[in-house]
């Protein structure tokens, strides 16, 4: 393999932001097919169009997920990425590494893989980008063997589950975030390596509803940390605020002069349900309105924290476009425990009820929230076991097409003799 | 021992999970979980946090292109043993985040990453621009309508001064997925760049029988515009399947399942620009991002007409909207027929829907505003 001329990715190498093609030409030097890789994309870029071929299914024994087949459709030019597969890795929790371990992950890779990675894949693996079918099974040897890792997931399996930062680092953490994640990563080792569900499914775990890992928007199940007491109020901290000695929104807008801080127009007028005011120097909270949506938390760390009974609001059915348009997940559970003194049972408890029932009823290739769509959110609720509450829905129906069912009529039979009887035609 | 491809069950191990979180955290962040008070950013790329132990962390965050060599991820290891005690992570959006446990070696840390030429920008915090999602694009995807890497490389040297400050009204997240299946789930991004296709699939009637399950290829398709059909092939007939073009949306989905039915085209492939949509639950809810340009050409290397409108909404953005409103809720305050015309982007029928739940983005009162697309 040598190297291909590149003109148009060399554009790429100018600029302030980091290139990849720059590091790719450096990695180049120690592993020559990603200088095929480059040759394959300057093509792509000459041509509009990608080069690589659909498909191609791959893996190591045992697992029906945890590696993607792909081939390029020019192999004869760039044989360094004939074969080209992904490997996926599960991240651990939060995405924290030491370097004893990457540099271990590294040395896998340069021996079995082209050198190149993406840290991350969206859905949260660590993603080893290109290698050879024959490579697959000496490298999950090493992993297992010499790393302790494993594999993540793709397919129609359970995706390697992600998390926020949660209580490490974060002071807006309602449960701990890394350890919930973990708990049920290693409990559902099975559904993550082997595919038996309709489609996809995600878990994403965040703290709070900032919601920094997009479980809301991008999970089966969104496990997103609340709590349902006051928010802590430090009225000492209040007035440090305002009298501008603590930057507002932890100096996040420190860039631009937009003024003193005016807590009545950046944090009262700003609060969506209108729960707070001011008496006299005091900050008041009517906290029964409240809908923990974080904004005066977030402008005011030092002086608002999230109450102390926490827990999380339970989430189903996000999802992208393909097909019936994308979905945010909908609020299934307000309020849920989530502790790891009782192994996380009541959420394991709502995911298996979730599974059951979308394994029963789901088609293929049919995300739980479409299915969820298709069949009825008040049908959901039915088999979930769950009470409606006005919090399921933005507003009641306007339409009166209910599907009442025939118990709740006091039966359906009638005869029309009896009632042509009384009522002729 | 290693791998014994005559014995290749002998000695699996399987199911063995990810390493524990636990030891990967650096002592400081171990010592002090759950302990955090509050966090302050004390300029762009460098945050505090204050523990109520008394400890705190400092984080320096840096951007990367998410495709990176392990030569640089040895490079960022160095960076850690000399640091951070060979402690780091990485974030949701592909930054790269070192820890320190005192002030005193933030400096030294900043002074180190900046020598190294541009491979580590420090920002990516507070009112700017953080590191776009994105995904794989030509580099490795088998069905997309546009690069990943190359356009975000295009679009973040463009808006370079904006993820090295915080001078925007809020955050704005920027991403790229390179094709309607959103693995960069761009679909509730500030702005949301979208690889699209607009030719329907052709049919390889030659390939269709040995590579597809045809069945699988009909139910595909959302609109019913795949059908079971004859074909003939070397003066045989066979079963294949015919495509209704008028009725395509171009979603590719038939592609997935078939591989016999390809839709990429250089001149019909190109990108979508959405805005406005949101994950957080700050003030607002989540929001979608909605469609405000239906078609950009792809025009490597640095796609000029993708990067000068994400510059132009964005500059528009942080010129008239409010302190804290998100891309998303300056529009929703403004309206977007003002929104169109203060970002000079004209609107055209491919901005309303008419796909399914059209009718709930149909406007349906006599409140609006005289914009100069009333005539």
């Amino acid at each position: 393999m040598s190297k291909h001329d590149t003109p148009l990715l060399d554009e790429l190498e100018k600029g302030p932001w980091p290139s990849f093609v720059t590091d790719m030409k450096r990695q180049a030097a120690k592993k020559p097919e990603c200088w095929d890789i480059l040759g394959q994309l300057e093509l792509s870029f000459k041509d509009r169009i990608t080069h690589w071929k659909h498909g191609g299914i791959v893996g190591v024994f045992g697992y029906g997920g945890g590696i993607v087949g792909r081939y390029s459709d020019v192999p004869d030019k760039f044989p360094g990425v004939a074969h080209f597969h992904t490997v996926r890795i599960n991240q651990p929790a939060s995405k924290y590494y030491s370097t004893e371990n990457l540099r271990a992950l590294c040395a896998l890779w340069e021996k079995y893989g082209s050198g190149m990675t993406n840290m991350h894949g969206s859905t949260g693996d660590m993603i080893l980008l290109g290698t050879r079918t024959e490579n697959l099974e000496p490298l999950f040897w090493d992993l297992t063997h010499d790393l302790g890792q494993d594999l993540g997931g793709s397919g129609s399996n359970l995706r390697t589950p992600s998390c926020c930062l949660g209580e490490s680092r974060c002071e807006w953490a309602c449960y701990d975030t890394q350890e919930t994640c973990y708990h049920l990563t290693m409990h559902y080792q099975d559904e993550i390596h082997r595919p038996a569900f309709p489609y996809k499914f995600k878990f994403k775990f965040s703290g709070c509803p900032n919601d920094c890992v997009a479980s809301i928007a991008r999970s089966d199940i969104a496990v997103i940390g609340t709590w349902k007491d006051d928010i802590r109020i430090d009225q000492a901290a209040v007035k440090e605020y305002i009298a501008g000695k603590y930057p507002a929104n932890a100096g996040a807008h420190a860039g631009r002069d937009w003024g003193k801080f005016d807590i009545q127009k950046e944090v009262i007028a700003l609060c969506p349900t209108g729960c707070m005011s001011m008496n006299g120097d005091k900050l008041v909270i009517d906290n029964a309105e409240c809908t923990r949506c974080m904004h005066c938390l977030n402008v005011m760390p030092r002086a608002l924290r999230p109450g102390l009974e926490k827990g999380a609001s339970i989430c189903v059915g996000a999802k992208a476009p393909i097909l019936d348009g994308a979905q945010f997940a909908t609020l299934v559970v307000p309020f849920m425990k989530v502790s790891a003194d009782n192994e996380f049972e009541e959420l394991i408890d709502f995911i298996e009820k979730v599974w059951d029932w979308w394994m029963e009823v789901g088609k293929n290739r049919e995300r739980v929230g479409e299915t969820m769509q298709r069949i009825g959110l008040p049908t959901f609720l039915n088999v979930m076991e769950i009470d409606p509450l006005p919090q399921h829905v933005k507003e009641p129906r306007s339409n009166p097409y209910v599907f009442w069912k025939e118990e709740e009529v006091g039966g359906w039979d009638r005869d029309i003799k009896e009632f042509r009887k009384r009522n002729a035609m | 021992m290693g791998y014994d491809p005559k014995n290749p069950m002998e000695g699996r191990i399987t199911d063995l999970g990810p390493r524990k979180y636990d030891n990967f955290l650096p002592p400081v962040i171990k010592n002090n979980k759950g302990k955090w008070l509050y966090h302050e950013i004390l300029e762009p790329g460098v945050l505090v946090h204050v523990s109520e132990t008394g400890d705190e962390v400092y984080t320096i965050r840096v951007g990367s292109a998410r495709l990176i060599s392990i030569e640089h991820i040895r490079e960022l290891c160095d960076i850690a043993d000399k640091h951070c005690g060979g402690y780091l992570r990485f974030t949701t959006r592909n930054n790269v985040e070192f820890m320190v446990d005192s002030k005193g070696k933030v400096a030294p840390l900043i002074a180190d990453l900046k020598s190294r030429g541009n491979k580590f920008p420090v920002g990516g915090t507070g009112a700017c621009v953080t590191n776009p999602v994105h995904t794989q694009g030509w580099v490795h995807c088998h069905t997309p309508a546009t690069d990943a890497s190359g356009p975000v490389k295009a679009v973040m040297d463009d808006l370079f001064e904006y993820f090295g400050s915080m001078t925007l009204p809020a955050q704005v997240r920027i991403a790229l997925a390179c094709c309607l299946n959103m693995c960069g789930a761009v679909h509730a991004s500030d702005i949301a760049i979208l690889g699209v296709h607009r030719m329907p699939p052709m049919i390889d009637h030659e390939k269709i029988s040995g590579v597809c399950e045809l069945p699988l290829a009909i139910a595909a398709c959302p609109l019913g515009a795949v059908k079971p059909a004859k074909a003939e092939v070397n003066g045989q007939e066979i079963k294949s399947v015919k495509v209704n073009a008028e009725r395509c949306m171009f979603c590719g989905n038939c592609y997935t399942m078939c591989p016999a039915m390809p839709l990429a085209d250089p001149d019909g492939d190109g990108i979508a620009i959405l805005v406005g949509g949101k994950v957080s639950n700050s003030r607002s809810a989540p929001k979608f991002s909605k469609l405000v340009i239906p078609f950009l050409p792809n025009t490597p290397p640095r796609w000029p007409e993708t990067t000068e409108v994400v510059k132009r909404i964005l500059v528009t953005y942080a010129k008239h909207a409010k302190k804290y409103e998100r891309l998303g809720e300056w529009a929703e305050r403004i309206g977007w027929e003002k929104w169109f015309e203060l970002c000079e982007i004209p609107f055209t029928d491919k901005s309303i829907d008419d796909y399914r739940l059209a009718y709930d983005t149909w406007r349906t009162t006599t409140q609006f505003k005289y914009t100069s697309h009333i005539k």
